[in-house]
């Protein structure tokens, strides 16, 4: 697999330059936060370099804010990221079953949300490179964008960073549409999950469940459902593998 | 600001990092439960559809630009497109229609 890395690399690059520019824009609202709840240039750079999550440093910068207590800080993240858990779950089973610990350590940095998704789209078992190579425009875009927003506030055309909030989930259908196509359980897998999330957005009771835990208990709900009802048969296996 | 700012990066890291970490390398063996591994298999598609279903239509702060998103990302992932394709078709046709929309204000 030596003379594919390169190649892996550079679709991993590809695939990432969209999700470097989406972070672009989202993390440059982060960073206007970051300015308002009082974090320093250094601080902002750093927390969204070590950590490359939206929702949970927009939660942190919450507490930040109001100073609060480090445990709120721990659950909140917790609780938040917890999908990270499910898709680091689903990526134990798509990388090379013999891949080393290293390579583990180094493909966990960079699931999020974006990254994940590209990354299951790929044919066959993931390879470490493709995500690496995904991390290359995405990690500076998600820490480059933040430091412009503390800096540089509101400069971008509200127009063009509207447009570009879109990328990311322009490219998440681009992943699951062509899936359902060919695969009619994923269809009603994903319908399911599809009128359930506007339930759970706009029901008055529903709603108050942030949207972190709403990903949580949605795909652990339609997932198991269909796993029960739609069992993957063995050749569905071996494509997924 | 209190002083303490950089513990709280400090902790979010590694709560976040152990998250991200903990499955990808304990779990090193290929899982056989067929309903584990059923379930994995609709995981990522159930997951990408809640985030994306409805946030995208709310994403560009005008729902009218969000829904021509959603049907130009629909119409060109179900014709195969690849994703930097999806993704920037997507949003150059936000923009046209946030212009077209300022321009009949």
């Amino acid at each position: 697999m030596g003379h594919k890395r390169g190649a892996e690399f550079a679709a991993g690059f590809r695939d990432g330059i969209p999700i470097g520019l989406g972070y672009l824009a989202v993390s440059f609202t982060l960073g206007i936060q970051c300015r308002d709840a009082g974090l320093s240039l250094a601080q902002a750079t750093v927390m969204s370099l070590v950590n490359l999550t939206s929702a949970g440093e927009f939660a942190a910068i919450g507490v930040i804010g109001v100073a609060g207590s480090y445990i709120e800080l721990i659950v909140g993240q917790f609780i938040i990221n917890l999908r990270y858990m499910l898709m680091s779950f689903a990526l134990s089973q798509k990388v090379e079953p013999g891949l080393s610990i290293g390579h583990r350590l180094g493909i966990a940095f960079g699931v999020t949300d974006e990254i994940f998704g590209v990354s299951v789209g790929r044919p066959d078992r993931l390879s470490p490179f493709y995500s690496y190579g995904a991390m290359t425009p995405a990690i500076p875009g998600w820490t480059i964008g933040t430091a412009l927003g503390v800096i540089v506030g509101d400069v971008l055309p509200g127009s063009i960073v509207n447009a570009l909030s879109l990328a990311l989930y322009g490219m998440f259908l681009a992943i699951i549409v062509p899936k359902a196509k060919e695969d009619r359980h994923v269809a009603l897998a994903c319908l399911l999950a599809l009128v359930l999330s506007c339930l759970f957005t706009y029901l008055p009771g529903l709603k108050l469940i942030s949207g972190g835990s709403r990903v949580i208990i949605l795909t652990l709900l339609v997932s198991g459902l269909a796993a029960l009802v739609w069992p993957v048969k063995e050749e569905k296996e071996a494509e997924h593998a | 600001m209190p002083k303490n700012t950089w513990i709280y990066i400090l902790l979010m890291a590694l709560v976040t990092y152990l998250i991200r970490m903990l499955p990808l390398t304990l779990l090193r063996k290929e899982i056989k439960n067929r309903f584990l591994r059923s379930f994995l298999y609709y995981v990522p598609y159930v997951t990408l559809t809640v985030m994306t279903i409805p946030a995208i239509l709310t994403s560009t702060g005008d729902i009218r630009t969000g829904v021509a998103g959603l049907v130009c990302a629909l119409f060109l992932s179900w014709k195969k497109q690849s994703l930097p394709v999806v993704a920037f078709a997507s949003c150059v046709v936000v923009f046209l229609a946030d212009l077209m929309l300022r321009f009949l204000a």
